[in-house]
């Protein structure tokens, strides 16, 4: 296609935060500089910049992309937000790909902020912006209803068992007790504790949801000979893809993410990878919820329909169980569940993951075996969009 | 298409979006706002590579991106970089007394603070003019732009 | 090496730090007043609302007949054709049992909202409302239900001249 190889060269982010004294440039600066101090680059080492962030109601800030850009690193640099819903996090990325893969830059600084907290007396208010203006918000709906109405559809087509979906978050948030920027690792939880939580919108209980959080996360994106210069161990971007569906979403099977199979069908194709389950070592599949996990593993043709609990309750996805016949280690980093979900910054933090992971560097995390491909993913707007990244060494 | 030519005739769907937010000022701005709310001072960070002071402080250069530690008092005057005179509220009613709206560029330093000016005539302001920062009373101040009552004229 | 290093550790600040001056801030409530127009499809949905009646749009070429009505097929990506009278019942093709408001308030007794497939639409298709006259424990996917509605008098041309769907009882 006449594309040039683009690589990740480095990372960075910030402790992820219910609440953190820090401005959104402040946290953007203070991701970015560990992203550029991870590679050895300064900021006049960038050719341009792409923000990610969520809807300007969730930071209660209007304008985010400028308002963030200086924090960004993108006084006066070509520069450009972008805003595909919860999906941001991961096409961010994608962006800054085409943007190098094009050849317009040969580096691209790519970061994605969220400060949830600036929302009193809860972020919900900003929440209940994305539902339809006229037939949806007159009857006061809450951000949890598409997601308890999704995970619902998605229970009642395959039977599936409440305790094998929660297993999802005694994973995540185990697994975040290895993760440095966490802010809910839990070493000793249990299914126990999940399925005796509050019930918020049924089936969705506390614990089977993310807390939300500040924070952001930036890498930096190499053309190949520059990334060559700049690492020993660049990480490849192989394959992107990403998809939307209908924003009806009343008028749509929820039970099965089909758009996000077609955008992981166009990221394999792009890696020219033929049995996504043999050649995928790792991987970071979104988790809002725990059932979100479950089910974009299955859009990811990572898992059968319907199986991917019953998969998970064998320990398929368990970041150190390679004796299993099918590991493929899901969320190692913690994910949203266990880390932290600043939305935007989450789904990057998925790529930072992969990429660690894929330099052997994600120290307590890192899973055994030396991976050499990975994938994260993340979804969002009205359960609707789908972004895949594939990467390799 | 329906064509609605007169706008009575419309049928909007009329709702708010109920959002209040609540700003924490930043690692620099915390600083910033605590002096000037205890001590009446006014501080900038300065980035020496860069040459720059910036006010208000920040917590890092956007120009080299290096993390700025070093602070410094500057003064509470400076000179009116640009300026406007308003004379309707958000609503486009008319305000009873028009009001000067200034960027006042802080004497030394690349920045500055957008702000009132008060203690003088709209048609006396201009592009140069000196001006210097009136405080609330300690007592009164709460951490936060307010706390600087306005600019004025600087007394010579 | 590991990415330990690469995490910067930023301010954590607690709800008690406002509250005890700990911590500067300042508050704001834009006005965000909005004036939306209805459009063609939703201007007619729900001036029929108003008269009691739900109606949908049909696609002559993909066939599919869609609600919330629009003005064009975005399969295929045309103008639709007509306006097809719907039933105002349906089958629950899903739903959950809320326990809080949307600022965060616990309920007592469960909302329960659900997707409902009208009846007359294409398979599958339908709007978000809430279930009556149920007890939350027995509401299942596949149950069908009936619009329960305002007395004509009060109705206002708005998704909530439909109070609530309530089940069929056969
Ligand atoms: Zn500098
Ligand atoms: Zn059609």
């Amino acid at each position: 296609m006449g594309m040039r190889r683009v690589a990740i060269v480095g990372a960075g982010m910030t402790k992820f935060v219910r609440r953190a004294l820090e401005t959104g440039p402040e946290l953007a600066w203070e991701a970015a500089s560990r992203a550029l101090a991870s590679c050895d680059l300064r900021l006049s080492d960038i050719d341009g910049v792409v923000l990610g962030t969520a809807p300007d109601a969730f930071d209660a800030v209007h304008m985010k992309g400028e308002y963030l850009s200086d924090g960004a690193g993108a006084w006066r640099k070509p520069y450009i937000r972008t805003y595909v819903g919860g999906g941001t996090g991961v096409f961010s990325v994608i962006q800054g790909w085409y943007h190098v893969a094009s050849g317009v830059f040969d580096t691209c600084l790519v970061v994605c902020e969220e400060k949830m907290s600036s929302h009193i007396p809860h972020p919900q208010g900003a929440f209940i912006t994305i539902f339809d203006h006229i037939l949806e918000r007159p009857l006061g709906p809450n951000l949890l209803w598409i997601f308890a109405m999704e995970m619902n559809a998605y229970m009642n087509r395959y039977g599936l068992r409440k305790e094998d979906i929660a297993y999802v978050a005694v994973k995540n948030k185990r697994n975040a007790a290895d993760h440095p920027a966490a802010m809910l690792g839990v070493r000793d939880i249990t299914i126990k504790d999940v399925l005796d939580s509050p019930v918020l919108a049924w089936p969705v209980q506390r614990m089977d949801v993310s807390p939300i959080a500040d924070g952001a996360v930036a890498v930096v994106l190499a053309a190949d000979h520059v990334a060559r210069r700049v690492t020993d161990k660049p990480v490849w971007i192989e394959g992107v893809g990403w998809n939307v569906d209908t924003t009806y979403w009343t008028n749509r099977d929820l039970s099965y993410p089909t758009y996000l199979e077609e955008a992981a069908r166009m990221a394999y194709r792009m890696a020219g990878i033929k049995e996504p389950r043999k050649e995928i070592h790792v991987v970071e599949p979104y988790d809002p919820f725990d059932y979100k996990e479950l089910h974009h593993l299955e859009g990811l043709l990572l898992a059968d329909r319907g199986k991917a609990p019953e998969d998970a309750a064998t320990g398929r996805f368990d970041r150190d169980n390679e004796n299993h016949p099918d590991w493929l280690p899901s969320s190692p980093s913690g994910g949203l569940l266990g880390v932290g979900n600043p939305i935007a910054a989450a789904g990057l933090m998925k790529v930072a993951e992969i990429f660690w992971q894929l330099r052997g560097e994600a120290g307590d995390r890192q899973i055994p075996g030396n991976p050499k491909r990975g994938l994260a993913q993340a979804w969002g707007d009205l359960m609707q969009i789908g972004t895949v990244v594939i990467l390799g060494v | 298409m329906e064509k609605v030519n007169i706008v009575t005739q419309a049928q909007p769907w009329v709702d708010r979006f109920p959002l209040t937010g609540r700003y924490t000022y930043g690692v620099a701005g915390e600083r910033f706002f605590r002096e000037l709310k205890e001590n009446g001072r006014f501080f900038g960070t300065r980035c020496t590579a860069c040459d720059v002071v910036y006010v208000p402080p920040r917590l890092y250069c956007l120009r080299c991106f290096a993390p700025l530690e070093e602070w410094v008092e500057v003064p509470s005057t400076g000179t009116v970089h640009t300026f406007t005179v308003v004379h309707q509220d958000l609503d486009e009613a008319p305000l009873p007394t028009p009001e000067v709206i200034a960027f006042v560029q802080i004497d030394g330093c690349d920045g500055g603070l957008v702000h009132r000016l008060g203690e003088v005539a709209p048609e006396d302001v201009y592009i140069g003019m000196s001006v210097e920062a009136v405080l609330k009373p300690t007592a009164e101040r709460q951490g936060g732009l307010t706390d600087i009552a306005y600019f004025r004229p600087t007394l010579r | 090496m590991t990415m330990e290093q690469w995490v910067y550790p930023s301010v954590y600040v607690k709800e008690d730090d406002f509250r005890e001056g700990r911590v500067l801030y300042t508050t704001w409530q834009p006005r965000l007043f909005y004036a939306w127009d209805r459009g063609t499809a939703i201007g007619r949905f729900l001036a029929e609302l108003k008269q009691g009646r739900i109606v949908g749009r049909r696609c002559r070429r993909c066939r599919r007949v869609v609600v919330p009505p629009r003005m064009f097929c975005e399969h295929c990506f045309r103008p639709n054709d007509e306006w097809v009278p719907l039933a105002d019942t349906g089958t629950v093709i899903t739903f959950s049992r809320c326990y809080i408001t949307w600022d965060m308030r616990r309920l007592e007794h469960p909302q329960i909202p659900a997707v409902i497939a009208i009846d007359g639409a294409s398979p599958g298709v339908g709007f978000l409302h809430h279930l009556g006259e149920v007890d939350p424990e027995a509401v299942h996917i596949g149950m069908k239900v009936k619009a329960v509605w305002k007395p004509a008098d009060q109705r206002e041309g708005a998704i909530t001249d439909i109070l609530y769907f309530k089940p069929m009882t056969e």
